[in-house]
């Protein structure tokens, strides 16, 4: 148990969380270095609620949280070290401008400023910012505020990348670019989780899925071992996602 | 049944909207909370009576309208009317620039100007309101006590309170049609600010010039005042006139200002829409900064945090001109201790209370910008940086503000008295450090841009930053005198202290 924790780029282990009613139930989840990683559910399953308690925004009632073996709970500075967070409605600040917003976060996460400047330079290129790179957030669109709080998250090269719904209201172009910088950190050794309502996304993009219902992990796999839990050979996720859904439901 | 679209359905409208964003202001939104907030406005109405009955309780009957209780008449009338045409000229732009519903107004096949006239007429109603509830008590114990006839002050404040709106409407279509829409937002809220407080600043600076004290009341009561004062029967006695009980005065003041009013709402209304899609219509391009290189400048996080917060709050020019407003209250005393060089330091130590007054005062408002009002918390809680490390950097955020207005001040007193200059950091820096703690055991996350309603999320909090404030200057003037009794004093601010964070959320949480 304890290797898995230490092997794994995030551990989550009987984690229960409870506003008005249970909105997490012992859930247990892991993710492999690496991957990417799809978290789906229906409107109110859990889902942010699981990755705001991962990113140390809010405090689990019970369990325990690995990130790269790093205990989140006990150590919640040395995990946030390593993890890069971005949620559906982009915190940026409207009076600076991205190349400050990301000096800025460059400061609070300890990197130094030439690394600094240059990736926040290749992320912003990446984006298709830079011509905007000294202009004050304050006149962008939702778009372009999303694409400055991604670059935001990965400033300081996360091990560990955590999205919630990063595509919401996102243009088509937007949408391929934000993609291809997720799949570009991938590639080059960073792990993603993400939630997304778009299924043809997770369909994509997506080593493995985990459809989470009423705070639990329902089920987990490739697309393949999807397919094959579901006994749907042919189907696409949306048609699997439904049915394990209420599958779910039909049991609980 | 109004007809839809039409002057009597949006007035309805309006009124409704009105009523519930302000039982939603006054109680966070929280339906529990209306009874006390009755409770709350009826203590505070009673208050402000026992403060009238202090203030004017001695006046007596028969009053002699002459030249000397004509200014100073005139002078509570032009007070009262500047914070009304300051209202009214932040609620102008506020309509000119709130999109959410007019969005939706402008693309109905109604008449919008009706929208407009209504909303004008809303303006002033919210105005003279707001100066009932201060001005009201005061006219309330003059009429017992002087005689049935102060009564018609309260017709003199309808009257302002048109005339305020009127001016408004006036001033921000001009500065709309002059610096055009992308600029008038901005230069129209700091005007309205500066309004707000320029005529108490400059009548303490005449003071100051002319009879070397902060008094106003010894400025008005100058020769010098009652020698340049206009002839008795002059218009502009009207509405002291008015206000002094004299029915015609009243009359001839409510018939120009209804009439400008009138006016104003005619010419103006029907632009109001035009005014409206030209300001929806500004370029969303940001504004580009002074900076265009990208050698990055990485610090500590704490650095890091410090630069933001100066950062936002320099390039926030309403947040600016807000708290610059608290500095300009400044400028008196700053007069004041250039002219103690002139004779030897007397009259000085009037500074210690109102430079402490002041720091508490502008370190709360900080306070609650840094951490409150902090558009990122996401970001600055998933940060790898202890909650401590970042509750301190914010802390020496507003401390190093307050450090640079303040510092001036001590510097200068210290070559007119070291013990004074003394005494003044002290409190400045007890007033400032209670200001931010205060801010910080009633923290409730917002917006920045919800500054001015920062008032709603605590009461408690609102009040005992004043409290503390007032306190910690009443300690630095007896400290000033040279009395031990500021120990008593001191003591009595730390206990409101206390007290206050016995009862404060921080506590409770913990």
């Amino acid at each position: 148990m304890q290797n898995v924790q230490a092997e794994a780029a995030l551990a989550i282990r009987g984690l229960r969380k409870s506003f008005d009613r249970p909105a997490v139930e012992g859930l247990d989840l892991s993710v492999r270095p690496g991957e990417f990683y799809m978290l789906l559910g229906p409107n109110g399953a859990g889902k942010t609620t699981t990755l705001r308690m991962v990113s140390g925004l809010l405090r689990p009632d019970e369990g325990s949280i690995s990130i790269f073996g790093t205990d989140a709970l006990a150590d919640p500075v040395a995990a946030k070290q390593i993890v890069g967070w971005l949620s559906d409605e982009p915190m940026i600040y409207d009076k600076l401008t991205p190349v400050e917003y990301l000096e800025f976060i460059a400061g609070l996460w300890r990197v130094e400023a030439g690394p600094a400047e240059a990736r926040s330079r290749d992320l912003l290129d990446w984006l298709g910012l830079t011509k905007h790179a000294h202009e004050r957030c304050e006149g962008f669109s939702r778009g372009m505020r999303q694409k400055v709080a991604l670059a935001g998250a990965l400033v300081h090269e996360p091990r560990l990348i955590i999205l919630d719904e990063p595509l919401t209201g996102l243009d088509a172009g937007s949408a391929r670019l934000v993609k291809n910088v997720l799949t570009e950190r991938v590639r080059a050794g960073a792990t993603v989780i993400m939630t997304t309502h778009i299924l043809e996304i997770a369909e994509r993009m997506a080593d493995r899925i985990g459809v989470i219902s009423g705070g639990k992990l329902i089920a987990e796999g490739s697309l393949k071992e999807l397919r094959e839990l579901v006994g749907r050979g042919e189907s696409n996720l949306e048609d699997m996602f439904l049915t394990i859904v209420e599958q779910s439901a039909a049991a609980a | 049944m109004s007809a839809p679209g039409s002057l009597t359905w949006f007035a309805q409208h309006e009124s409704r909207l009105a009523w519930r964003d302000l039982m939603s202001m006054m109680t966070a939104g929280k339906r529990e909370r209306e009874k006390k907030v009755a409770g709350g406005v009826l203590i505070f109405v009673a208050v402000m009576h026992v403060i009238a009955y202090f203030a004017v309780g001695g006046v007596g009957a028969g009053i002699v309208p002459d030249v000397p209780t004509l200014i100073a008449v005139s002078t509570g009338i032009a007070l009262s009317a500047s914070a009304m045409l300051s209202q009214a000229m932040e609620s102008v732009t506020r309509t000119f620039y709130t999109r959410s519903d007019l969005e939706l107004i402008l693309s109905s096949p109604v008449e919008a100007e009706r929208l407009f006239a209504v909303r004008i007429g809303a303006i002033a109603v919210s105005v003279g309101a707001m100066s009932l509830l201060f001005i009201g008590p005061f006219v309330d114990v003059l009429a017992w006590r002087s005689g049935a006839q102060w009564l018609l002050a309260y017709g003199l404040i309808f009257a302002a309170s048109l005339c305020a709106t009127a001016l408004a409407v006036v001033l921000t279509a001009a500065l709309f049609q002059t610096i055009g829409p992308r600029r008038t937002r901005t230069i129209a809220q700091i005007a309205a600010a500066i309004i707000g407080g320029l005529f108490v600043i400059g009548l303490q600076m005449a003071a100051l010039f002319s009879t070397g004290t902060m008094s106003r009341f010894a400025f008005l009561r100058s020769d010098y005042v009652a020698a340049h004062a206009p002839p008795l029967n002059s218009v502009l006695w009207w509405p002291a006139r008015a206000a002094l009980g004299d029915f015609s005065a009243l009359a001839s003041v409510l018939s120009v200002s209804f009439a400008l009013f009138l006016l104003a709402t005619i010419v103006y209304a029907p632009r109001f829409a035009g005014f409206a899609l030209a300001a929806s219509s500004v370029s969303h391009r940001g504004r580009q900064t002074m900076r265009t290189g990208w050698r990055f400048r990485v610090g500590a996080p704490a650095a890091a945090l410090r630069t933001k917060e100066r950062l936002l709050l320099v390039r926030d020019p309403w947040l600016m001109s807000q708290s610059l407003m608290q500095i300009l209250y400044l400028l008196p005393p700053a007069v004041l201790l250039w002219q103690g060089y002139a004779n030897g330091g007397n009259g000085a130590m009037v500074l210690a209370p109102v430079l402490v007054m002041a720091a508490g005062q502008l370190a709360g408002g900080l306070a609650w910008l840094t951490i409150s009002g902090e558009d990122a918390p996401d970001l600055v809680m998933t940060a790898p940086v202890s909650p401590g490390l970042l509750l301190r950097a914010k802390i020496e955020a507003v401390m190093q503000s307050i450090a640079i207005v303040f510092l001036p001040f001590v510097g200068a007193l210290l070559f007119l008295s070291p013990t004074l200059a003394l005494v003044v950091v002290a409190g400045v820096s007890a007033a400032a450090a209670s200001a931010t703690a205060i801010q910080l055991w009633f923290r409730a996350q917002a917006k920045r841009s919800l500054f001015r309603r920062r008032h709603t999320s605590s009461r408690i909090a609102t009040f005992s930053e004043a409290l503390s404030s007032i306190t910690w200057a009443a300690t630095a003037a007896i400290a000033a005198a040279g009395s031990w009794l500021a120990i008593i004093v001191g003591a009595m601010a730390l206990g409101i202290l206390g007290a206050v964070w016995l009862v404060s959320p921080a506590r409770a949480a913990r």
